[in-house]
């Protein structure tokens, strides 16, 4: 399959005649929109929300999340950012309902902390693993974008950006990127090892109700299904010098005990619970 | 662009991101136009909270006083935001809350940094946030 991120810019790939072909083939309208329910059955949300559509493009990812029924917890509100004007152009063609700016992700995200309860990314954020112009790395602007979007949710909010890696590599470089910024992380694939697997990357922004499983800091959801892998390379990423015990892991506790018993003192023996959070059970 | 928007955007220049007064963006030389959306009185509950009640004041202000459309009994909001309970229990605030928040939209103009200057374009309701590379 050709990978057009390769090779162009996304507003130079997507321009009139791109924008139109994309937004008009039925194949990929179906697609976008199981991807956009499958992002929203990972967001959970209860209530009529204000949502982030990043890299909107022609509003087929953001028209589902209008039409969410107040059964489901809907109709939401959205936002979306896209780079391409002839995308944007489609988008208001279609009259859809989300508000659009023509912008780059890359540079950031604009808007005061707190402002969306959840943000959603479909079939947008490889384009971010190449640098737009010489003057800037994929590092930096996945920086600036993992940043921005952090701080614009509303703490303990989540967001779900499906995406097409073109290898392990730019998996790695995009969700640590996220977990750099702050980001709690999951990483789901739907139907993983064939060619039309969906890589979904499932991000909180700090604590929340679901968020108090054993990493600390991600989300239950994605913890408890199947196929998830949790990626929490977050407290490694922080911590200071190798070989470092951290007060109250198992690690410190085992070396404590050791401590004691060399000591006289009788302790309890080590087993798989030692360390562990005891959660307060309902 | 909905109002509701203008209330959460920020001058997106790197040098403003620390500076309070990069929020809100004034609008310049609007042209407004209303739509019909329908009530979610959820939503306005959900987002009550959220919203910066003295940027809201000074948006409508700024946005309805140079046209015609405010003296035809446009609403004016009161002082201070109301709390949940008074927003679920008033039909006319919830409504007019609503035709401002999500029924006005900025199609065309500009919105200006109040720090550093900068203008964005609006147009066709799009704002235009693709900065050169040395304000990012
Ligand atoms: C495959 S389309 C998906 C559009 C929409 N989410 C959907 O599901 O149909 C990818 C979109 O990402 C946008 N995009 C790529 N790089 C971007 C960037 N740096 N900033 C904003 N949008 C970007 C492209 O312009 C394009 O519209
Ligand atoms: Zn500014």
């Amino acid at each position: 399959m050709s990978r057009p991120e390769d090779t162009l810019l996304a507003d130079v790939h997507y321009d009139d005649v791109e924008a139109r072909k994309y937004t008009t083939s039925s194949r990929i309208q179906n697609i976008q929109a199981s991807m956009t329910r499958r992002a929203l059955e990972l967001l959970d949300l209860k209530t009529p929300s204000l949502i982030l559509d990043v890299g909107c493009g022609s509003g087929l990812s953001g028209e589902i999340l209008s039409d969410i029924p107040p059964e489901e917890g809907g109709p939401h509100v959205w936002i979306g950012m896209d780079i391409s004007p002839s995308m944007l152009d489609v988008a208001l063609q279609r009259d859809v309902e989300g508000d659009l700016f023509l912008a780059d992700i890359g540079q950031g995200v604009p808007f005061r902390a707190g402002t969306f309860d959840a943000a959603i990314s479909i079939s947008a954020i490889q384009w971010l693993c190449n640098a737009e112009s010489s003057e800037t790395s994929p590092q930096q602007r996945l920086a600036r974008f993992f940043g921005g979007l952090y701080q614009s949710l509303k703490r303990g909010g989540r967001a779900v950006c499906q995406f097409y890696p073109k290898n392990d590599v730019q998996k790695q470089m995009i969700t640590s990127a996220a977990v750099k910024a702050g980001f709690g992380a999951g990483m789901l694939e739907d139907d993983p090892d064939t060619k039309n697997v969906k890589v979904y990357l499932v991000l909180t922004a700090g604590q929340s109700a679901v968020a108090n499983t054993k990493s600390g800091d991600i989300t239950g959801v994605v913890e408890n299904m199947e196929g998830v892998d949790v990626v929490d390379n977050r407290r490694q990423g922080r911590s200071s010098g190798k070989g470092e015990i951290k007060k109250g892991s198992k690690q410190w506790i085992i070396k404590k005990k050791e401590q004691m018993e060399r000591k006289g003192k009788v302790v309890k023996t080590t087993s798989k619970y030692t360390g562990r959070k005891r959660r307060i059970a309902f | 662009m909905k109002l509701l928007t203008l209330n959460f955007l920020t001058c997106a220049v790197k040098t403003c991101k620390s500076s309070s007064d990069s929020f809100p963006l004034h609008p310049k030389d609007a042209e407004l136009a209303s739509d019909d959306v329908e009530v979610n009185p959820e939503l306005l509950v959900n987002l009550l909270p959220r919203l910066d009640w003295k940027a809201l004041k000074t948006t409508s202000a700024e946005v309805f006083l140079p046209s015609c459309i405010y003296p035809l009994g446009f609403p004016q909001l009161p002082d201070s935001p109301p709390t949940i309970e008074q927003l679920q229990s008033d039909d006319k605030l919830l409504k007019d809350l609503h035709s401002l928040l999500m029924e006005t939209n900025l199609m065309e103009g500009k919105l200006v940094c109040g720090v550093c200057g900068h203008e964005y374009a609006v147009r066709e309701g799009i704002p235009n946030f693709l900065l050169p590379s040395h304000l990012v």
